[in-house]
């Protein structure tokens, strides 16, 4: 009965429509930032590598390499101050969490593609 | 009107306010409560609301707590009437699990009136009180947070115990109210100046950002916070 009203309490808080991405894709994340009283859109660009917690505290992880240096950033899905999820690129991977990339260098962090038939 | 309301602890979670901000929150079933008994300085030397929270079971009802709620025919009762004593009005209602006073002047709540959360909703920030969670009896690290002994140098079986508490010739003894081991937790618990996020009147929920004492499902007050702006 708990969880049921928790879920419920959430639900108002959810995204309407929720960016559909997968683990392994590449994505531009669009995230609204306030810079004195403007507000304008910062894309971070990397591979989805983890997602996890559920209902409105649903978080997801995007890796990137910057200046040779491996950068994660960890956004809420269902905040407000994500203004889209762009998918540019599938990639082929057999696991949900792709930690293992952060051991790997260079070319090795490259995942296959994987191309997508486009309907429509 | 009651100044405040009772209710059950349901969980937490977290919710986005307008600036985007994730903010920690402890949803609360609160009420619909009903008030049992209005009390007054003439007839009870206090004024107060009782009100009674979530409906218990008849058959664990005792006799006591069914005529609180509503009327019972007895043999008493009958011949009181008889006699011609004014009866005590009663809520009509199904007995209840939880039943607290709410100290004040009653206002205009009357015997048997349904009090919700909508009490709350102009309100800016609420007192909760709830039992904590019963921790057993705990040492002194767990309890005060006292730092403990060292691991090594000399150290041998007291890493975790107090040290010293009395001192030496002078004072000779321990101070009343030295921090010791014993009972921690399971005690009524105060948490004051709660900001109120969201009130569902229809759900009877309230949202409150931050933590409350006590595990989920337990019974709490909710006042209007008594801290001054």
């Amino acid at each position: 009965m708990s969880q049921q009203i928790l879920e419920h309490v959430e639900k108002s808080y959810l995204k309407e429509k929720v960016p559909f991405f997968e683990i392994g894709d590449n994505v531009d994340v669009h995230t609204r930032i306030l810079e004195g009283t403007k507000e304008r859109i910062q894309v971070f660009s990397g591979v989805v590598i983890a997602r996890s917690g559920s209902g409105s505290r649903e978080m997801f992880t995007v890796r990137r390499i910057v200046q040779g240096e491996g950068v994660e950033r960890k956004f809420p899905l269902h905040s407000p101050k994500i203004a889209d999820v762009v998918v540019k690129r599938h990639g082929i991977v057999k696991r949900a969490k792709l930690y293992y990339l952060r051991d790997r260098v260079g070319k090795a962090t490259k995942l296959k593609e994987r191309r997508v038939k486009k309907t429509g | 009107m009651s100044t405040g309301i009772l209710g059950r602890k349901v969980g937490m979670t977290q919710v986005y306010d307008e600036s985007g901000r994730a903010v920690p929150v402890t949803v609360i079933e609160a009420g619909p409560c009903h008030v049992l008994q209005v009390r007054t300085r003439e007839r009870d030397g206090y004024n107060a609301v009782q009100l009674g929270f979530a409906d218990k079971p008849r058959r664990l009802a005792r006799r006591s707590e069914r005529g609180h709620v509503a009327k019972i025919e007895s043999a008493r009762s009958r011949s009181r009437a008889d006699a011609g004593v004014e009866v005590v009005g009663k809520a009509g209602a199904e007995p209840k699990r939880y039943v607290r006073e709410f100290r004040g002047e009653a206002g205009d709540a009357t015997v048997g009136q349904e009090v919700k959360v909508d009490i709350f909703s102009e309100e800016d920030s609420v007192d909760v009180t709830g039992t904590s969670k019963g921790r057993g009896f705990s040492g002194v690290m767990r309890r005060h947070n006292f730092a403990g002994q060292r691991a090594s140098h000399g150290v041998k079986k007291v890493h975790r115990h107090p040290g010293g508490t009395g001192c030496s010739a002078y004072p000779s003894r321990v101070f009343k109210g030295k921090r010791m081991a014993g009972q921690y937790g399971n005690a009524r618990c105060t948490v004051r100046n709660l900001k109120v996020v969201g009130v569902d009147a229809e759900k009877n929920l309230l949202l409150v950002e931050g933590g409350i004492p006590g595990p989920n499902g337990g019974f709490l007050v909710i006042r209007k916070t008594n801290m001054l702006k």
